[in-house]
């Protein structure tokens, strides 16, 4: 018997096809896997199982029956509940509140009993390893306790079928184990969960079987104990595996001439943000394409934002040119010679609004005033360069830049960067999303900069892009680096072999 | 049931230092309009030789009881991170409706105008919650609105109308046990406000609204109705405010009541309630109603001091309220 199922679901969005006829089953009890890198549909197809989105077409399936859910309050009445990545409570009321919100017991009167309201949840709480006053603010209570509270709420309205998505990802490791023991009780139950999870440790330990998706179709699914975790990692990033060097799939032309012995420009030691990052160390010397690898919430994103000051860290240094930068701040990230390229280009990076002269002026504006007054002329001559040179298709500087294509948006955030005259140029997947022609030139310019002396790190998901482009590889598995490719070694194979091994049995958990 | 779990607590509630503090802000953000107001009122006694006689005590009450009713409806509305300035307008546009409809007796007096501000506060709500407009030019189109309504049926402000139910009346100048009725009526519904907000399903998808509306909808709170509720509930008092106002004074005066919508906002803020909607309590509203009141009333003793200087008092507080309460709110973040 089946619990809840979907077959052959589409779902398309302007310009991306998120679902090509996935199907995906789930048993009474089972634990289920769902596994992608980002884009790969997971959260699309969560969203459908939710009620939040509608397929265009294809069925799902609840317990038998054909369902089709017109809001998320229909599914969770019908017994599905979602525990999203970011806890979704309120932070202002109490933990009881937030608990029976909706459902709070009454008393004689129809009145809220809010004595049998503690108690229960007291009691309830209990269960889930969380002994904290009920009438404290939620707000007040860390993160782990938050994502219980989320969980005992899902699970009280008799829920069968629980869909967790990244639960672990802020949760210290003994929270962890409380979690899966959690898991463990539904599973007895015989309630199903979707586990959406990017540790392969955590996968391994708690999941039955998996289902991956890769590109908006579904790649395999089967049980997961008879999986390598090596061809799990392959299938989710889409690569054979290939123990050469370059097969020239892009636009990079080959080893930079860094001089090797040349003092590092960039000297990473110790990066450490609780339960993000773990003692993250590298260098990068100028001339130096330095990838970093691993899976979607390895670390990558974390590791750049935090040299570029913009991701708060509790220990750990970062020198520029020998120099200590001291506390990181973006002003003082900025100032020492560090560009980031941030991975949310629409969100974080390109104002869509402004033209494409006013976004690459951006950065530039206080070196190119004078008392507050801006040089028009220095400027216009900045983004004439820089437009020229990065080959940026635009009908005038004066053209909004929310109205350029992908590739083009991409190139004028990397003019903003460059006319900042950086020495460090952090790059956080700078292809994505853009057509094959324009990542071809963006790859092309990241070897010329290099050329030009410049130490870069490269984040990138596709496999290919990083092992091509970059001349060594920081492999990141759960915010640690746990491997080093140079040389040779710079090949998909063991990228990953990398982010496939297994953790060493001191960390393991169990 | 199953049994319970063996692995050990995931988070306890060991006594932590960012407990403490969270609870002394709580308590700060919750008491400090009381606090304030009993110092003021301290002060006030010894300044003034006539503060407290009971004349005086009266006079304040009955003077605050119009604006505890706004202030009342408003906490509502902030409490779910809205906001409604189309108070001030309703309240004139009650009184008037008021006077006008007491010539068909005293239940037409009461009725009128609340059906129509709680019609305006309908509109406002529907439009707030159907179509996601900010609450701010939603309530700013109904101020003007009933303006250009009330000014209409006064032939702008050239008709008075005079009360002319002596039953309608007595609801502004009768007292009971000394006090004022309009007072007890004003205590009677701040009870009930009370009640609705702390232990009924509508109080708490207020609060919750107001803490994450995102967060309520997935939990299966109806936000819409909510939302819509409270709008009524804010035109319905300023409404019935203004027809209380109307029985005391007489007539349906149209020149009072501009910028009382922004009198009740500073009241519900300086009695601790978040501008940004989830926390708060009537309770606050209530001190701070009055010790806007007072201070009011103390200007007054003073004699020639201008009352106009009520204005910059009560803004200074404001300003002082507001940014104790960032700064209270960044010490919880902190911890």
């Amino acid at each position: 018997m089946t619990l809840l199922e979907v077959a052959g679901v589409s779902k398309s969005f302007p310009g991306v096809r998120a679902l090509d006829d996935v199907s995906f089953t789930l048993r009474p009890g089972e634990v289920h896997a769902l596994v992608g890198e980002n884009g790969a549909g997971k959260s699309t197809l969560i969203k459908v199982l939710t009620g939040v989105y509608r397929p265009d077409s294809g069925e799902l399936r609840y317990r038998g029956e054909p369902v089709s859910f017109a809001a998320p309050m229909d599914a969770q009445r019908a017994g599905i509940s979602t525990i999203y990545q970011e806890v979704n409570l309120v932070p202002l009321m109490s933990v009881a509140q937030n608990l029976f919100l909706g459902r709070e017991p009454r008393n004689r009167l129809g009145l809220v009993d809010r004595g049998r309201m503690e108690r229960e949840a007291r009691d309830i709480l209990a269960d889930y390893g969380v002994t904290t006053d009920v009438r404290r603010r939620l707000g007040a209570l860390p993160l782990g306790a938050q994502q219980m509270v989320a969980l005992a709420r899902a699970v009280m309205i008799d829920a069968q079928v629980v869909i967790m998505d990244e639960p672990t990802s802020s949760l210290e490791p003994r929270e962890v184990q409380t979690l899966f023991g959690v898991i463990r009780r539904l599973h007895a139950r015989g309630i199903g969960i979707v586990y959406v999870s990017h540790r392969m440790d955590e996968l391994y330990e708690i999941c039955d079987a998996v289902t991956i998706l890769r590109d908006g179709r579904l790649v395999h699914t089967g049980e997961l104990a008879g999986l390598e975790r090596i061809e799990l990692v392959s299938m989710m990033l889409g690569r054979e595996m290939s123990p050469a060097r370059r097969q020239g799939f892009t636009a990079f032309a080959g080893d930079h001439d860094a001089d090797d012995t040349a003092p590092p420009i960039l000297a990473v030691t110790g990066l450490t943000s609780r339960n993000r990052l773990h003692d993250v160390s590298f260098d990068v010397r100028p001339g130096e394409v330095v990838g970093l690898g691993g899976l979607l919430g390895a670390g990558r994103s974390e590791t750049i934002k935090a040299i570029g000051g913009a991701y708060p860290i509790d220990g750990g240094t970062i020198r520029v040119d020998g120099e200590d930068l001291g506390r990181p701040s973006t002003v003082r990230a900025v100032a020492a010679g560090i560009a980031v390229q941030p991975e949310d280009r629409k969100a974080e990076g390109i104002v869509a609004g402004l033209s494409v002269r006013d976004n690459i002026a951006l950065a530039v504006l206080p070196r190119m005033s004078r008392l507050g007054i801006v040089s028009e002329a220095r400027i216009d001559a900045i983004v004439q360069r820089y437009m020229t040179r990065l080959r940026i298709k635009a009908s005038s500087p004066g053209q909004l830049v929310g109205d350029l294509s992908g590739g083009n948006q991409q190139k004028v955030l990397l003019a903003r960067l460059l006319a900042t005259d950086p020495k460090i140029l952090l790059l956080d997947e700078p292809t994505r999303g853009i057509d094959v022609g324009a990542k071809a030139e963006v790859q092309s310019l990241i070897d010329e900069l290099a050329g030009e002396g410049l130490g870069v790190v490269l984040v990138s998901s596709d496999a290919e892009e990083l092992v091509e482009g970059a001349d060594r590889v920081v492999v990141l598995r759960d915010g640690a680096v746990v491997g080093h490719l140079t040389g040779d070694r710079v090949t998909t194979e063991d990228l990953m072999a990398g982010i496939a091994a297994a953790a060493a049995p001191s960390e393991d958990p169990a | 049931m199953t049994p319970a779990l063996l692995t050990p607590p995931a988070t306890g509630a060991g006594p932590r230092g960012g407990d403490r503090t969270d609870r002394i802000v709580g308590v700060v953000q919750r008491q400090g309009a009381l606090a304030v107001l009993v110092a003021v009122v301290a002060v006030a006694l010894a300044v003034f030789p006539d503060f407290r006689s009971l004349d005086n005590t009266g006079t304040i009450l009955v003077a605050a009881a119009p604006p505890m009713l706004i202030a009342l409806g408003m906490t509502f509305v902030i409490l779910t991170g809205g906001i409604d300035l189309s108070v001030g307008s309703l309240y004139v546009l009650g009184g008037v409706l008021a006077a006008w409809a007491s010539r068909h007796g005293a239940v037409a007096a009461v009725l009128v105008p609340l059906v129509v501000c709680g019609g305006i506060g309908l509109l406002n709500g529907v439009l707030i919650a159907r179509t996601r407009m900010a609450p701010f030019i939603v309530t700013l189109a109904a101020l003007l609105g009933a303006r250009g309504l009330m000014r209409a049926l006064s032939d702008e402000g050239s008709t008075t109308y005079l009360v002319e139910s002596d039953t309608f009346g007595r609801l502004g100048t009768g007292s009971l046990l000394g006090v004022g009725y309009q007072v007890w009526l004003a205590v009677g519904l701040v009870l009930i406000g009370m009640l609705v907000l702390a232990r009924t399903g509508f109080g708490q998808s207020v609060y919750a609204i107001g803490g994450s509306e995102d967060a309520s909808a997935l939990m299966g709170v109806s936000v819409r109705r909510t939302k819509v509720l409270v709008y009524v509930l804010s035109g319905l008092l300023a409404g019935l405010a203004g027809a209380v106002n109307a029985a005391k004074l007489g007539s349906g005066v149209t020149v009072l009541g501009a910028g009382m919508e922004l009198d009740a906002i500073a009241a519900v803020v300086i009695g601790g309630t978040l501008l940004t909607g989830g926390a708060g309590s009537i309770a606050g509203t209530v001190a701070g109603v009055l010790l806007l009141g007072v201070i009011q009333n103390m200007i007054n003793q003073v004699g020639d001091l201008n009352s106009n200087w009520q204005q910059v008092i009560s803004g200074s507080f404001l300003a002082v309220v507001v940014v104790a309460q960032t700064v209270l709110n960044r010490l919880r973040r902190v911890q």
